[in-house]
């Protein structure tokens, strides 16, 4: 009986893979534990073993073949003197249970579809310097460090895994080979005393990145982020400032659960000393985060692990920057505002899209790109204008971004408003393991929708 | 080891005069209300910072603790403005805004005044790793006490100083109590120098009320140091006459291990080696004195005198 050997996911949010190597061929005979292919996948480049005993009876893909989705058949092994085709006579019990596999990955794609949408803003499209090419969110992170760098020799690196591991999320590849080791540093698991080190060294005249490979770890330093880098530019009274951009994946990733999937959002949008960012696009991610090595001040530069691989176009000119504190209107309209930030704008795109189509709404998007300072001009305006007003965040619900925009509006906006303000937020518990309640605790299309429905009073 | 000329005798003893004359002075106008807050005097303790004084050179960078009003005076700093930043008027070193805790003076190398115990150990660390990338020969001198040396993210700095060679110069202050915990109530292992064993820093132990003990150290420590070996430790065996805070009556301690100490002030020492060696005469000490209090007098008078920071003030250097 003959065995497919599926195309594995090997990081949590890996959908697809290249096959960069076959480490066996057509007639091999291959043993549980056998190394038989590298593939590629949106983090490094790994080795995968054989699970099933047997004769290789077929390579269904080629070396260097790509975005080969995860679970599609990448290989037939099993007895030389069989027919291939006799597969497809599995028992009744198999096909269901890979059915059920199928399925679950159709869910988790979609939940990635449902993030991602390509379409380009329109503020893009007045672009004229606009690349032909579209580059992923890494790719325009990358290139905006590496600019940077050869521009001033005070801008360096460190975190955990950033040189010779290229960058846990590959966010940082290359760079180690073009600036050395002594700009691109690897730290060990110290995130209180890296993080102290770089506000020493900002505070000296360095423009520091520091990179956490994932926000969750930026507690471990949170004193050092508020109290040093925040706080010395008042308490000096002005004397020394603290050119530092604190950079990683923000909030959920897919299925990392509690502790590896928090937003920090509003926790730093709290401080005064800092500035917040949280980038939706290539394009913007590239603007901004030019904006945030050349600030005076510490940034927090909220990126998110999903959006990582999102493709779009860029200005590649090395000066391109966008302004800290200033909002995009992603989209024009006059029914009703969203104000969301980060990867809820493209979930708030595809409830626009919906809420066209279904209820004849036109929606104003708002997307924050900076969330202190935060421009609460564009926000109001645009209120003014349409009377209504959701905002969508991924965050915990309790004194949220959204929380601050709902006291600004009504403050002083509360003669344009038709209808209460309302919030939507991920559940007000801590994030689950379990993919299907992970859905449920994640802001969805489905729970914009039904907000704008409520201020719409739509029935 | 330096060798000391006349004028370094006078320079130590009128440095140390002046850090004992302010503090008091200090706890003067604490009481009359004129200083607010927490205020941690260093009297008691200031051959440990006029020592390290002795071996300076002024592009290295100095960054300390809360108990902070002696460094600042030990960096050449006008004891006018220290005061004033203590009593919070504008023309403080912080404009009124940090207070005693939080003084900088980025013109000289001085990093502050830090508030959270322990948190200016990778502060430090991070200057000298600026002093390296530069490629400048200076180094950081970075003051702990010895309660910051049971806090975790020192051990991860002195980590990250012996990995990548980092030219800094720890300075424990050890003054016997992390505010009313005493050292053996706190730390396992009471030699808080050999901490750095692990690290591969050298480290070792010095008394800390005898000015000549600091200097031979931190000369050697700091020779080591700008060599490009990497950190090194001292610990200085110091005690603050004091308690922690204005507001601590330090009951945790005996009149007797106080008395016992006041023994060996740091200053009756410095004055008898003068006197021993005839660097000057009585008459001539007399005159510091009387110069040291007069001078102090006039900062107590500048500071209560200087106007409060302007109310528009509340909203400035909060971004650069």
């Amino acid at each position: 009986m003959s065995t497919e050997i599926l195309m594995p996911a090997l990081s949590p949010t890996m959908t697809e893979g290249n096959l960069s190597k076959w480490l066996i061929k057509k007639g091999d005979t291959v043993k549980a534990g056998d190394l038989i292919a590298e593939i590629e996948t949106d983090k490094a480049t790994m080795e995968v073993e054989a699970v099933d005993e047997g004769v290789v009876l077929d390579l269904l893909f080629k070396e260097g073949e790509a975005n080969i989705p995860v679970n599609k058949a990448i290989a037939i092994i099993g007895d030389p003197n069989e027919k291939v085709e006799v597969k497809k006579e599995a028992p009744v019990e198999k096909v269901i249970e890979e059915k059920k596999i199928e399925k679950n990955i159709e869910t988790k794609i979609e939940t990635k579809k449902d993030n991602i949408i390509d379409t380009p803003s329109p503020k893009i499209e007045e672009d004229t310097n606009l690349s032909s090419e579209e580059i992923t969110m890494r790719q325009a992170l990358r290139d905006t460090m590496a600019e940077e760098m050869r521009k001033d020799k005070k801008v360096f690196i460190l975190g955990e895994e950033v040189a010779e591991y290229q960058g846990a999320y590959k966010v940082t590849q290359g760079l180690l080979q073009e600036f050395g080791k002594d700009r691109v540093l690897d730290t060990p698991i110290s995130e209180h005393g890296f993080t102290g080190l770089a506000v020493g060294a900002a505070f000296k005249g360095l423009r520091p990145i520091l990179e956490f490979m994932t926000f969750n770890f930026s507690m471990q330093a949170i004193d050092q982020i508020i109290n040093s880098a925040a706080k010395t530019l008042y308490m000096s009274g002005g004397q020394i400032n603290c050119p530092i951009v604190f950079r990683g994946p923000n909030g959920a990733a897919a299925q990392v659960a509690a502790q590896h999937s928090q937003d920090f959002s509003s926790w730093y949008s709290q401080v005064p000393g800092l500035k917040v960012i949280a980038p939706s696009t290539p394009y913007n991610a590239k603007g901004l985060l030019r904006s945030a090595i050349s600030d005076p001040n510490p940034v927090i530069f909220l990126e998110n692990e999903i959006l990582y691989g999102l493709k779009g176009p860029v200005n590649n000119d090395i000066n391109f920057s966008i302004p800290i504190g200033k909002a995009n209107i992603e989209k024009e309209g006059k029914d009703l505002t969203i104000v969301t930030y980060s990867i809820m704008l493209q979930k708030s795109k595809e409830a626009a899209l919906r809420l066209k189509e279904e209820y004849n709404l036109d929606i104003e998007i708002i997307d924050l790109l900076t969330l202190r300072p935060l421009d609460t001009e564009t926000i109001l305006n645009s209120v003014k204008k349409t009377n209504r007003l959701i905002t969508v965040e991924e965050s915990w619900p309790f004194g949220s971004v959204g929380s601050e925009i709902a006291n600004i509006v009504q403050r002083d906006a509360f003669d344009y408003l038709d209808s209460p303000v309302i919030k939507v937020n991920s559940a007000d518990v801590p994030m689950p393991y379990a993919l299907s309640l992970e859905k449920l605790y994640l802001p969805q299309v489905d729970d914009i929708i039904n907000a704008a429905k409520k201020v719409s009073y739509i029935k | 080891m330096k060798k000391l000329q006349k004028a370094d005798y006078i320079k130590m003893y009128s440095f140390m005069l002046k850090i004992r004359r302010f503090e008091e002075r200090a706890a003067q106008l604490y009481g009359m209300g004129k200083i607010g807050g927490f205020c941690h005097l260093y009297i008691g303790q200031e051959a440990v910072v006029v020592g390290i004084l002795m071996t300076i050179d002024k592009n290295d960078s100095v960054v300390t603790t809360y108990r902070d009003h002696g460094h600042m005076i030990a960096r050449g700093l006008d004891p006018k403005r220290i005061m004033a930043e203590l009593t919070g008027r504008e023309d403080g070193y912080s404009a009124g805004k940090g207070g005693s805790m939080h003084m900088f003076s980025k013109e000289n190398n001085f990093y502050g005044g830090h508030g959270i115990v322990g948190a200016q150990v990778p502060i430090g660390t991070g200057i000298a790793f600026t002093h390296k990338y530069n490629g400048e020969k200076n180094i950081c001198r970075t003051y702990i006490g010895d309660g910051a040396m049971n806090n975790g993210q020192v051990f991860e700095a002195f980590n990250l100083a012996a990995l990548w060679k980092l030219p800094v110069l720890y300075i424990i202050e050890n003054n016997k109590y992390g505010m009313g915990t005493s050292v053996d109530r706190a730390a396992a292992g009471l030699d808080l120098y050999k901490r750095g064993e692990a690290f591969g820093i050298p480290g070792e132990k010095v008394d800390g009320m005898n000015v000549f003990s600091v200097i031979e150290a931190a000369d050697k420590a700091g020779k080591y140091v700008r060599e490009g070996n990497g950190p090194y430790i001292i610990e200085v065996q110091t005690y603050r006459y004091r308690g922690h805070s204005m507001s601590d009556p330090a009951k945790y301690r005996t009149k007797e291990e106080l008395d016992n100490y006041k023994q060996t002030d740091p200053i009756e020492i410095v004055k008898a080696e003068i006197l021993k060696k005839k660097i000057a005469t009585n008459d001539e000490i007399e005159k510091i004195n009387k110069d040291t209090l007069e001078e102090i007098k006039n900062a107590a008078e500048f500071a209560t005198n200087s106007p409060f920071p302007k109310d528009s003030e509340l909203y400035t250097d909060v971004y650069l």
